[in-house]
């Protein structure tokens, strides 16, 4: 079994609520450091057999039809979990540095 | 008489008080459910508000993926009415009927209040049965409702008369250029965030400056429906 992560996110120039909220949070707690929070989502899904490019370029084609709305929505990243350090050729980083 | 289905999708709220609209309308109610692949031969149909599938994934993204709505899409390609109220309107755009998105209001809470809409485009199917520039006053109640869009598909949506209703005095949820409902280039698929199916009957419509609960504008959408159902 494979586990394979997408994550999505607001697109930056729209405004997140819900992260500025948590961000006002922190703020009121002392943590100013923070200066900013955004929300989004990790969708996990898991599957049989290898893990290839070519699966992830279909999650990665499922992720814009259905999991993200790239009207509103931007997909940062699609990765096997656990092979966060592998190059991830479709955020374009190495995911593990991310992180 | 005129048959007007109306989709009960599985957190739909206001299918019942769609259905009273269209029957004060003057039309036949059809209830349509959204595991069906038959719309039963109705002339026209509404998309009515609610929370499908409880806003998961996104606000109508499950919904627009019913089997209903494969039978929904292809049928208004063909110049079926089609009218998306609040959570309809989402499962319009979800359903790339209508282009755009619907983000939650830019202040962060859910809203109610009577508002007052600018009708921009009195030509199609729902709207027919108003002037242009006419203001009129319905019910609002959404948590999602922030329309956005690119500029480029704004562009077209104003150069082309798209936009058919725009937010009067209070623009309750941050919607760009205070949009409240838009249309296809067709002119027959209308999505509107606020809620004409509850201003509909004098006692139970929104406040107006004639009376408390007087407002019964909202109802001229479906009767618009009706105009235009004779002319096609």
């Amino acid at each position: 079994m494979a586990v394979i992560v997408v994550e999505v996110m607001p697109k930056p120039e729209l405004l997140d609520p819900a992260g500025k909220a948590v961000g006002g949070l922190l703020r009121r707690r002392g943590d100013t450091v923070y200066t900013d929070v955004r929300i989004g989502k990790r969708f996990e899904l898991t599957r049989e057999g290898p893990v290839t490019r070519e699966v992830l370029d279909e999650v990665r084609a499922l992720a814009e039809d259905l999991l993200a709305n790239l009207v509103i929505e931007d997909i940062v990243a699609v990765y096997e979990s656990g092979a966060e350090d592998e190059f991830d050729e479709f955020s374009g980083v190495v995911a593990g540095e991310t992180r | 008489m005129a048959r007007i289905g109306v989709v009960t999708f599985p957190g739909s709220l206001d299918d019942r008080d769609a259905q009273r609209a269209v029957r004060i309308a003057g039309a036949e109610a059809v209830p349509l459910w959204h595991a069906d692949h038959d719309l039963q031969g109705v002339d026209a149909i509404v998309l009515p508000g609610g929370f499908s599938y409880g806003d998961y994934l996104r606000c109508g993204a499950i919904a627009a993926e019913s089997p209903i709505m494969r039978e929904i899409i292809d049928a208004a390609d063909k110049g079926l009415p089609v009218l998306g109220i609040c959570n309809g309107f989402q499962i319009l755009v979800e359903s790339r009927l209508l282009p755009g998105g619907l983000i939650r209001n830019d202040h962060g809470a859910f809203i109610c209040r009577d508002q007052i809409l600018r009708v921009e485009n009195a030509s199609t199917a729902w709207t027919n049965d108003f002037a242009v520039g006419e203001e009129f006053i319905v019910p609002l109640k959404n948590g999602e409702g922030g329309y956005i869009a690119t500029e480029e598909t704004l562009k077209e949506l104003e150069g082309e008369g798209r936009v058919v209703f725009r937010y009067v005095d209070v623009n309750p949820n941050g919607s760009l250029n205070d949009i409240a409902g838009i249309t296809n280039a067709r002119g027959n698929v209308v999505g509107l965030m606020p809620h004409p199916e509850h201003a509909v009957e004098p006692g139970f419509g929104p406040d107006t400056p004639a009376a408390m609960r007087s407002g019964v504008d909202g109802l001229r959408l479906f009767t618009s429906a009706l105009q235009h159902l004779l002319t096609v």
